[in-house]
């Protein structure tokens, strides 16, 4: 059986549906991860042990564990005591926590590299701690991270194909689907993986737009 | 109206064992300019530090205006009103610590706008105000990456004035700055000397300082050595340390 991608195209809808479901999985992870990751530093950094032992663990468990477990544990784990999350939302609160403490890592660093000299730059004009911390340290330490946190997003689109699992119809998923029914693994896991890499080059350039435009900020 | 604005009383500071400053009195009165100098690690800094409360002393006083500074208060009270007293201080670092994300306007108007709730138009205006004082007007939507040093000070001067403080204080403003650019920022100094601002001025320019100060504190090993007006202090100075240290300088920054 050779290949034969004129069965592709009867499937275009499917496959855009699926793309459709990754870029919002993508997008809600992302802003997820991004603000989630900002919070969790700021928490490490200067919260109250009370809060501080408590994000230590669930960073452990974030970090050392696979990701699979971790949609499971939040899809159908969670149902056991009550928490019944639609399978999209489990996904984007799954992936998005999961990169939150990667980004929070790299945030943290970043806020204790930031010039001592800006804190008390802050600080003399009359800003309090929190005012300085929000206003003038976290905006230079974001801006810093902004590449390798670029990295961990593109990270995150591929991992959203995990979320397949819970039943969320993202993209691979739904090459799976059409899959079923054509029996054509080859041509449309590489329509799927043509899918990603046009989300992955429109990902990279906004990205690369992002850090152009900090670039005089920094 | 000659009346003790600032004043400092039996300030100590110590950082572990190493004791910085030792019994330091200070008076500066409204409108005055009082020049700081000596050696590297005598204290200036930290005399100035304590003053904003950046490196708070270990025992003594320091009053601005009838309000003493220092107040030993519970923790959350002190924030309040450290961070009330500091608006009324304005400080200029050797590094600028202009900040890198905000543009020049944004810069200036951060302060005004947070702590005194001015609107965007009233802040916009200060800026402009601010940044026509110091030359810089053109430089307004300008990131401080795309400033020379000088700028950058001149800018940092401006941010600081946008709060109305009550006394300026400068630690090596120029010292950081290719000497080209050192004029520049003398003179927006010497402008608000001509303003009557009160002003404490760390500085390693003895020329600076004998034109513009009333008055010089010559600092050593954490004590003030000797204190008078510049006339006296760099011609006919009376303590040996204070000669010793004049001479050295003189010899290093060649005459
Ligand atoms: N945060 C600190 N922790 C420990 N020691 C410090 C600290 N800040 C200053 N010192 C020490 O205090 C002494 C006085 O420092 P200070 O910066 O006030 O000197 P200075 O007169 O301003 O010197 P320079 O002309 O080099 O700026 C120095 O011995 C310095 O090492
Ligand atoms: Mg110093």
């Amino acid at each position: 059986m050779g290949l034969d991608f004129s069965v592709v195209p009867s499937y275009f809808g499917v496959l855009l549906q699926g793309m459709g479901w990754t870029i919002a999985i993508t997008i809600g992870a992302g802003l997820l991860s991004f603000f989630g990751g900002i919070i969790f530093a700021v928490a490490a950094l200067y919260g109250h042990w009370v809060i501080r032992l408590p994000m230590r663990g669930f960073a452990w468990l974030f970090m050392g564990t696979p990701l699979l477990l971790q949609l499971f544990l939040i899809y159908f784990g969670l149902i056991q005591i009550g928490i019944d999350l639609p399978a999209f939302v489990a996904g984007v609160i799954g992936l998005g926590l999961h990169f939150a403490v990667y980004n929070s890592e790299l945030i943290q660093a970043s806020i204790l590299a930031v010039d001592k000299g800006q804190y008390e730059g802050a600080r003399t004009l009359g800003l309090s701690r929190g005012q300085t911390l929000r206003r003038i340290i976290i905006p230079q330490a974001v801006r810093a991270v902004i590449p390798p946190m670029g990295n961990n997003m593109i990270a995150l689109l591929k991992d959203s194909a995990l979320v397949s699992v819970i039943g969320v119809m993202e993209l691979t998923l739904a090459a799976q689907q059409a899959i079923s029914r054509t029996y054509r693994p080859f041509e449309f896991y590489l329509a799927a993986a043509f899918c990603y890499y046009i989300i992955n080059l429109a990902l990279e350039a906004g990205l690369r737009r992002l850090e152009r435009r900090i670039a005089a900020s920094r | 109206m000659t009346s003790a604005f600032v004043e400092i009383k039996n300030a100590a500071k110590s950082f572990g064992k190493l004791q910085v400053l030792k019994d330091i009195n200070l008076t500066v009165d409204r409108g005055q300019i009082v020049a700081i100098i000596g050696p590297s690690g005598s204290g200036k800094s930290t005399l100035l530090r304590a003053i904003n409360e950046l490196d708070p002393l270990t025992s003594g006083e320091v009053w601005l205006e009838g309000v003493q500074i220092n107040r030993k208060l519970p923790h959350r009270q002190y924030e309040k009103h450290v961070n009330q007293v500091r608006q009324d201080i304005g400080m200029v670092f050797q590094h600028f610590n202009l900040f890198p994300h905000l543009t020049v306007r944004g810069n200036i108007t951060l302060a005004p706008r947070m702590l005194k709730g001015l609107s965007e138009a009233e802040a916009n205006k200060l800026a402009e105000e601010q940044l026509t004082k110091v030359g810089l007007l053109e430089k307004i939507d300008e990131y401080p990456s795309r400033l020379s040093g000088g700028q950058k000070q001149r800018v940092a001067i401006a941010r600081a004035l946008a709060m109305k403080p009550k006394v300026m204080l400068f630690d090596e403003a120029t010292s950081a700055l290719d000497p080209e650019l050192v004029e520049e920022v003398n003179m927006v100094m010497k402008q608000l000397a001509e303003e009557h601002m009160t002003m404490i001025i760390v500085t390693h320019e003895m020329d600076f300082a004998a034109s513009v100060c009333d008055r010089v504190l010559f600092m050593d090993q954490g004590v003030v050595v000797e204190e008078g007006p510049p006339s006296v202090i760099f011609k006919t100075p009376k303590e040996e340390r204070t000669r010793n240290f004049l001479r050295k300088h003189l010899a290093r920054n060649g005459g």
